[in-house]
């Protein structure tokens, strides 16, 4: 049982919804960056994504491609992402680990050893935005194979007729975009969500976690409400990019990670 | 060269929308439906006779093609071998060859219901070329555009607001062409209904680099037909200058199987291809990577993070060039050089000494390579060179780099 699979099934035996949480590696700096995803455990985050800077991230907003820049200029790499996951896994055996960006850092490293050395830091899961089912030859099988889960994003434009080709090859849990649009933008709906959350539990058995437009704990509440999960990145990136302290950050992400599983 | 394994080069893109191991879709799950529908409604039009003969009036009496097929005398005596022919798209509507494509896709967004147009522009000529058609039938639209793209092409700001379009200045990154490019596609990302998205250049995802280059293919065909009747065979050598590579996709698509006809693309070689990287020759000094949606060389970093690239050509300053290009340099049926800003200023300046043509800077590009070929070449050998553009958009910038003052010419 993957990490993944084993924090689901912990969760479920609780009664409780999963407390998504993405940061940027590397933002503001790389000992700073450490620090929180150390801290966030202890924070209550269930599942941690952990970006991998690029300088165009396509399907983000202004706060999650300012928090890369920042990243990069510090000389943050696909390499030192790995470091941190590694650095994370040596404290913390348990805690999902989820690294979320675009194809090319993984693409220009080569595929099969971009693999090996993941596996080997600890990662859990992959979230690749511009890897859909169509291109899924590139990474996503050679990324099951090696015993990393792929976790695939499905969307309000993902009709009835697509789903199951985006669930086919999806493991880990199905990542829910409650918006059509960016990161950081448009602030998600219970009562949009939830049918589409539906529609999806009955296409597939892996857990459904919703993300996109979750800024406040009570967004998280009644997102995970009608989901497995709710993910917050944008709004935790923005406590980081206004300079809030290691623990100031880590306090914010306690009181949504609270509104999630009071759900 | 692998040329004699191809029966045809032709015949991509694959179902997958490659050519060879470049092209494809890698783009976000929200854009997959939309692309797929796209190629649907792009499959269904291009059967479709009345989707043709309605390019083909607008063609003519809206953008005014066929372009002329011109022998530039002057310049062919003068450079002292080759006889080169120019092929003056500069002289469609707009200023460009980038309504050939628009033209195209506002047909295909019209057909599909759709009301809101959205375009990235790099040097602003597809952007006036896009604001331009939509003015025509009624339609919204809103241009992206690099901050920095704005400030040194101002008079294509300007008609593309009295145009009627609305211009978003991009401050993203280094504000230029990629940039413009990332927010348009977060653009439609947000407004998948309604909104059409006309890139344009032969890249981003299957189908654009082939509808893009279907598109442009007019060029090329005419091309064909013009040289028949001026010389009663086909040109010896093609060269058109390629930033995402439209212009000479166009020219190039309708010879590749002419064997006998050599192709050279002209990348912008800015202050030089060196390690320094300032420079937008994606296929001499990058590699191949993931970028905008297609598989293509790209430049960028040893970590795969793409470099922003610089040109003096505004239209050229793109870190990335089409797969189809990216193909055809692996399989070595096209050749592509690299010239720099300085070679490109003087062919700017003899085209406009020698043949009364003001050239745009890209297009000034591939007349550069010309002036390095032609004199070595015998006089029955035929150059047709792509003048895809003119240069009234470049003047402030070419004036700056001459040490024009143009505030005292008044």
């Amino acid at each position: 049982m993957s990490r993944i699979d084993a924090k689901f099934a912990d969760l479920k035996s609780r009664g409780k919804k999963a407390f998504v949480s993405y940061i940027m590696a590397g933002d503001p700096d790389y000992d700073r960056s450490l620090e929180i995803v150390r801290g966030l455990p202890a924070a209550g985050v269930d599942i941690i994504e952990l970006g991998l800077p690029f300088t165009d991230p396509m399907a983000d907003g202004p706060t999650i491609q300012a928090a890369g820049q920042r990243a990069l200029a510090k000389g943050m790499s696909l390499q030192r992402t790995l470091d941190m996951a590694r650095a994370f896994r040596e404290q913390d055996d348990t805690t999902p680990l989820v690294l979320m960006g675009y194809y090319n850092p993984i693409y220009s490293r080569g595929v099969d050893k971009f693999l090996e050395d993941a596996k080997e830091a600890g990662i859990d899961g992959l979230i690749v935005v511009d890897l859909p089912p169509e291109e899924d030859d590139e990474l996503c099988i050679p990324a099951q194979a090696a015993g990393l889960n792929f976790i695939r994003l499905a969307t309000p434009t993902t009709d009835d007729e697509r789903l199951p080709k985006v669930l086919q090859n999806t493991s880990g849990f199905v990542y829910y975009v409650s918006i059509t649009g960016i990161t950081g933008a448009a602030q998600a709906q219970a009562k949009d969500v939830a049918p589409e959350v539906a529609r999806i539990k009955a296409k597939t058995d892996l857990p459904v976690v919703v993300g996109f437009g979750i800024r406040s704990p009570e967004t998280a509440r009644a997102i995970a409400g009608v989901a497995d999960g709710a993910v917050v990145g944008s709004a935790i990136v923005s406590q980081i990019a206004e300079g809030a302290s290691v623990s100031d950050v880590l306090e914010f992400v306690r009181g949504l990670a609270e509104g999630a599983h009071s759900a | 060269m692998a040329n004699e394994f191809f029966n045809s080069f032709m015949t991509g893109p694959d179902e997958k929308g490659r050519f060879g191991d470049f092209g494809g879709r890698f783009v976000s799950e929200t854009l997959m439906p939309l692309i797929l529908r796209l190629e649907k409604e792009y499959e269904k039009a291009k059967d479709d006779d009345s989707f043709w003969a309605e390019m083909q009036d607008l063609w003519t009496h809206y953008v005014g093609r066929p372009s002329p097929l011109y022998h530039a005398e002057r310049l062919s005596q003068h450079l002292g071998g080759a006889k080169i022919y120019l092929k003056r798209d500069e002289l469609n509507h707009t200023g460009a060859h980038k309504i050939n494509n628009v033209l195209g896709q506002i047909i295909l967004a019209r057909r599909m219901g759709k009301t809101r147009i959205i375009a990235e522009t790099g040097a602003g000529q597809h952007g006036v070329a896009t604001a331009t058609v939509c003015a025509k039938f009624g339609l919204k639209c809103v241009v992206y555009m690099g901050a920095h793209d704005v400030k040194r092409q101002a008079p294509n700001v300007f008609r593309m607001r009295l145009l009627g379009a609305e211009v978003v200045p991009v401050t993203s990154g280094r504000g230029t062409l990629k940039d413009a490019m990332n927010d348009a596609l977060r653009d439609w990302v947000t407004n998948v209904n309604d909104t059409f998205y006309c890139i344009g250049t032969v890249a981003g995802p299957h189908p654009y680099p082939a509808m893009v280059r279907d598109f442009q293919s007019i060029i090329g065909k005419e091309v064909r037909e013009q040289m028949q009747a001026a010389e009663g065979r086909l040109p010896d050598t093609l060269i058109a200058a390629v930033g995402g590579g439209s212009n000479a996709m166009g020219l190039f698509y309708p010879f590749l199987d002419d064997k006998s006809v050599n192709i050279i693309g002209v990348e912008a070689g800015g202050k030089g291809v060196d390690e320094k990287m300032e420079h937008c020759s994606s296929l001499t000094g990058g590699r191949p990577g993931v970028l905008h949606g297609n598989r293509t060389y790209l430049l960028q970093d040893d970590d795969g993070q793409i470099l922003e690239g610089y040109s003096i050509s505004a239209g050229l300053d793109y870190p990335g060039i089409g797969p189809e290009h990216s193909w055809l340099h692996e399989i070595g049926r096209a050749k592509y050089v690299a010239i720099t800003d300085v070679e490109a200023l003087e062919a700017f300046q003899l085209s406009c000494s020698m043949e009364g043509i003001i050239p745009a800077l890209e297009p000034s590009h591939a007349l550069a390579h010309v002036m390095k070929i032609a004199p070595k070449l015998p006089s029955d050998h035929i150059i047709c060179m792509n003048m895809c553009g003119r240069g009234d958009k470049d003047i402030f910038t070419v004036a700056r780099a001459l040490g024009f003052d143009m505030s005292d010419a008044i």
